[in-house]
C-alpha cells in the first residue's frame, strides 16, 4: 500500500462522494420536509441517465460540436424533464396520503418506484447504454514517474466542480430567498406555517422538484463519467445515497452533503485496500449501523416521539 | 353537463400536455447505440391514451347523473367492521369446498400447471408469513426475501455438508430463519416505519450479496444442486440413487403403479397443501389469541400499546420471528420444487412482491392474501403476453390501491363477542 494509491483513492472518494452527495439532498429534504422516504428518489436519478443519453444523442444529430456548450444543454435539459418526473411522482403517489397512515406512503413510493423503472424498461429496453466519452485526458496531481502518481481526469474535476456550485446554488436558495425561508418554515412547522399563509402543498411540489433536479445533476455526472448505465442502477446507487443521508443525520442539508463523502471515501478506499466484491455489502452493513447506533446521524437532531 | 365536459377537456388538456413532456422523450426517442431513433407514434398513442382516460374520469366524477359510479371510486380508508354471526356457518362450507377443489388439482393439471400451482402455494405462505408481519403487527419488513433465502440455502447447504433429508430441513430452516428473525429483530425494536423499512431491506440484500459472492461456501451466482424430497425413504426417481427405493418399487409390491415424473410435483404439491392449510389455521387463532390482538394493537398505536402495559419487545420478536419462520419454510419448498438455488431468486423484487401480494390481498387479511398471491402467479402464466408488463401493473396497483383502499380490497373481519339477543 503506497501513498499514490492512497492519494488515488482519495480522488476517487471524493468524486464519489460528491455524487453520492446530490442524491443525498433529495433524500433529506423530503425527509425533512413531511417524515417519509421518497423510495423512487433513485429512479428518478435512473431517468435522468436516460434523459441525459437522450440528449447527447439529439445534440449530436444536431451537430453541436462544443463539449462545454453540450454539457450545459443536456444538463438543462435533463434538470426540466428530470424535476418534471419528480414533480409528478409526488402529486399522483404522495399527496393524495398526507392524512394517512405511515405506511401507506411508503407502500405507494415502493410501487412507485416499481412503476418507473418497469416504464423504463419497457419504453428504452432492457440492454446496457452508453454514450460516448466527452472528455479525454487527465491532470497529474503528485508524481512524473508513469507508475507512480496521482491523477484527477477532466471528467472528473468537472463532476466535483458541477457538484459544488449546484450545492451552493441550493444552500443559497434554502438561505437566502423568500422560497427557502418558506421551505424551512414548513419543515419546521407544518401546520402553523400554514396558518401564516404558506402554501405547504405548494413548498412540498418545490422541494421535491430541487430533490429531483440535484438528483439529475447526478445523472448527467455520473453518466458522462462512466458511460454506461441500465434501467437498474437506480436502486443500489439511491440506498447509498440514502446511506449518506442517513449517515449525515436526515434533515439536514450539510450532513447530507458531508455524509456523501464520507461514505465516498470510505466505499473507495474498503473496494480499493479489502475487497471490490463486497463495496455493496460493506455500505449496506454501513446503512444497518449507523441506523442502530446513531439513527440521528453526524449532524442531524435526534427525532422527539411525541405523545 | 356542458360545463362538465368544458372542465373536463381543459383537465385532460394539462394532462396531457404534461404527460407529452414526461412520455415524449422517453418513449418517442429510443436509444439506438450512441445514436438515436425516433418512434414518435409510440408517445404520441400513450398520450392520447391519457387524455382519454384523463377526460372519462372527470366526466364521471362530476356529472350528477353518474354519482352512482362515481361512489363506487371514491376513497375508502375507514375499517369496515362485519360482524355477522351468521357468516361463519357459510366460511366453513366455503373452506371445505376449497380444500376439496385444492386436493382435486394435481390429478387434473399437466405437469407445467402443477409447477404453477406449487408456486402459488408458496406464495400463500411467504404471503401470510409476510402478513404476520406487515398486516397483523404494523413492522414494514422490505427484506422477507432474507427468511426465504435463509430457508432454501438452508436445506442447499443442509444437504450438501450435514447430510439433511427434506424432512429434516424444514424444522432447521423454520429453527434457522427464525433466529434470523429474532437476531434482525433485536437491534430495530427501537425502530418504527421508515427505519424498520430501510434496515430490513439493507439486510436482505446484505444476506443475497454474501450468498453471491461466497462462492467456495455457497458456490456464488452458479448456485447448489438441492437433493430431491423423499417420503418414508422412498425416493421419485426412476432409479434408485443412494441406497434408496424409487417409490414405484415399494407402492408395486400392493398395487399397479408405474413410475411418473409428476409424482414428486404431486408430492410437494400435496405436502405444501398441508403446511398451508396448518398455517391458516393457526393464523386464524392467533388472531383471536392475546398475542394476536397485541400486534394488532401495537400496529394501530404503538405508544398508546406501552403505556398499556403491553411488553412491546415480545410482541414485536415473536412477529417477525413467526413471519421469519414461515418464510424459511417456504424457502425449503421452493429449493425442493426447483431442485436448485441460487442467489438470482433471492432480489429485492421478491420482497415487493410478497408485499405486494400482503398489500393487495388487504393489510392483515388471510384470505385476502390468499386470493391475492392466487391471482399474481397465475394470471401472468394465463395472459403470457402480459408478463411483460407484470411488474409495472404491480407497482400501479400497489399505489391505486394506497390511494384508493389503504386498507385493502377484502373487508376485515375483527374477532369479535356479540351479545345474543335475548326475548324478555
Amino acid at each position: 500500500m503506497n501513498s499514490y494509491v492512497i492519494g488515488q483513492q482519495l480522488v476517487n472518494g471524493v468524486v464519489l462522494g460528491s455524487i453520492y452527495g446530490l442524491i443525498a439532498v433529495g433524500y433529506t429534504m423530503v425527509y425533512g420536509i413531511i417524515g417519509m422516504i421518497n423510495f423512487a428518489h433513485g429512479e428518478i436519478y435512473m431517468i435522468s441517465a436516460y434523459l441525459t443519453a437522450i440528449t447527447l444523442a439529439v445534440l449530436t444529430t444536431w451537430g453541436v460540436d462544443s463539449v462545454f456548450l453540450a454539457l450545459i444543454l443536456t444538463l438543462i435539459s435533463s434538470i426540466a424533464f428530470t424535476a418534471l418526473y419528480g414533480w409528478t411522482v409526488e402529486r399522483i403517489a404522495y399527496r393524495p396520503l398526507r392524512r394517512s397512515t405511515r405506511l401507506a406512503p411508503l407502500i405507494s413510493a415502493i410501487g412507485m418506484s416499481l412503476v418507473l423503472q418497469n416504464y423504463v424498461r419497457l419504453a428504452q429496453g432492457s440492454r446496457n447504454q452508453g454514450v460516448p466519452s466527452l472528455m479525454e485526458g487527465n491532470l497529474r496531481l503528485v508524481g512524473e514517474n508513469p507508475e507512480q502518481f496521482v491523477q484527477v481526469t477532466y471528467v472528473q474535476l468537472v463532476i466535483v466542480l458541477t457538484a459544488l456550485i449546484s450545492m451552493g446554488i441550493l444552500s443559497w436558495t434554502i438561505q437566502k430567498t423568500a422560497l427557502g425561508r418558506a421551505c424551512r418554515a414548513t419543515q419546521q412547522d407544518r401546520v402553523m406555517a400554514e396558518l401564516l399563509g404558506v402554501n405547504t402543498d405548494r413548498i412540498i411540489s418545490v422541494v421535491f422538484v430541487l430533490g429531483a433536479s440535484m438528483a439529475a445533476v447526478a445523472g448527467v455526472l455520473v453518466t458522462v463519467n462512466y458511460g454506461s448505465f441500465d434501467f437498474h442502477v437506480g436502486f443500489v446507487t439511491g440506498i447509498k445515497a440514502f446511506t449518506a443521508a442517513v449517515l449525515g443525520g436526515i434533515g439536514s442539508l450539510p450532513g447530507a452533503m458531508l455524509g456523501g463523502l464520507i461514505l465516498g471515501l470510505s466505499e473507495s478506499f474498503f473496494a480499493g485496500f479489502v475487497n471490490s466484491d463486497y463495496k455493496d455489502v460493506f455500505a449496506f452493513s454501513i446503512l444497518v449501523l449507523v441506523l442502530i447506533f446513531k439513527p440521528s446521524g453526524l449532524l442531524g437532531r435526534p427525532a422527539v416521539e411525541k405523545v | 353537463m356542458q360545463k362538465v365536459i368544458k372542465h373536463a377537456a381543459m383537465d385532460a388538456l394539462k394532462v396531457g400536455l404534461l404527460g407529452l413532456l414526461l412520455f415524449g422523450p422517453m418513449t418517442g426517442m429510443l436509444l439506438d447505440g450512441y445514436g438515436i431513433h425516433y418512434a414518435p407514434s409510440r408517445a404520441f398513442w400513450l398520450v392520447g391514451l391519457l387524455l382519454l382516460g384523463r377526460f372519462m374520469v372527470v366526466v364521471v366524477m362530476n356529472s350528477p347523473a353518474l354519482s352512482g359510479v362515481a361512489d363506487l371510486f371514491k376513497r375508502k380508508d375507514r375499517v369496515e367492521v362485519v360482524v355477522s354471526p351468521m357468516g361463519q356457518q357459510h366460511h366453513k362450507i366455503l373452506v371445505v369446498l376449497t380444500l376439496m377443489v385444492a386436493m382435486a388439482l394435481p390429478f387434473l393439471l399437466s405437469k407445467y400447471w402443477l409447477n404453477v400451482a406449487i408456486l402459488a402455494l408458496i406464495y400463500i405462505l411467504l404471503g401470510l408469513g409476510l402478513n404476520i408481519v406487515v398486516g397483523l403487527a404494523g413492522l414494514l419488513d422490505l427484506g422477507f426475501v432474507a427468511f426465504y433465502a435463509v430457508g432454501a440455502y438452508s436445506y442447499a447447504l443442509g444437504a450438501e455438508y450435514l447430510g439433511l433429508s427434506f424432512w429434516q430441513a424444514i424444522p432447521f430452516a423454520a429453527l434457522l430463519a427464525a433466529s434470523f428473525g429474532a437476531v434482525l429483530g433485536f437491534p430495530v425494536l427501537r425502530m418504527h416505519g421508515d427505519y424498520l423499512a430501510i434496515v430490513t431491506l439493507g439486510f436482505g440484500e446484505i444476506i443475497r450479496l454474501v450468498l453471491n459472492n461466497w462462492i467456495s461456501l455457497t458456490g456464488g451466482p452458479n448456485g447448489l444442486r438441492t437433493p430431491l424430497p423423499t417420503l418414508f425413504g422412498m425416493e421419485f426417481t426412476k432409479r434408485a440413487t443412494q441406497g434408496g427405493t424409487p417409490y414405484h418399487e415399494v407402492l408395486g409390491q400392493w398395487m399397479e403403479i408405474d413410475y411418473s415424473r409428476a409424482a414428486r410435483y404431486v408430492f410437494i404439491y400435496v405436502t405444501l397443501l398441508v403446511v398451508v392449510t396448518l398455517l391458516v389455521y393457526m393464523v386464524q387463532r392467533l388472531k383471536r389469541m392475546p398475542i394476536g390482538r397485541a400486534w394488532e394493537a401495537l400496529r394501530e398505536d404503538e405508544i398508546a400499546c406501552r403505556s398499556l402495559g403491553i411488553n412491546h419487545v415480545m410482541v414485536k420478536l415473536s412477529a417477525f420471528s413467526m413471519g421469519a419462520m414461515v418464510g424459511g419454510v417456504g424457502g425449503v419448498f421452493f429449493a425442493a420444487s426447483q431442485g436448485f438455488v441460487n442467489p438470482a431468486s433471492f432480489t429485492f423484487f421478491e420482497s415487493a412482491l410478497i408485499l405486494a401480494i400482503v398489500v393487495l390481498g388487504g393489510l392483515g387479511s388471510v384470505v385476502g392474501v390468499i386470493v391475492a398471491a392466487v391471482v399474481l402467479t397465475v394470471l401472468p402464466e394465463l395472459l403470457r403476453d402480459f408478463t411483460e408488463y407484470r411488474v409495472l401493473i404491480f407497482g400501479c396497483a400497489m399505489v391505486v390501491m394506497m390511494v384508493w383502499r389503504p386498507r385493502g380490497l377484502l373487508r376485515i373481519h375483527r374477532p369479535e363477542f356479540v351479545v345474543e339477543k335475548r326475548v324478555p
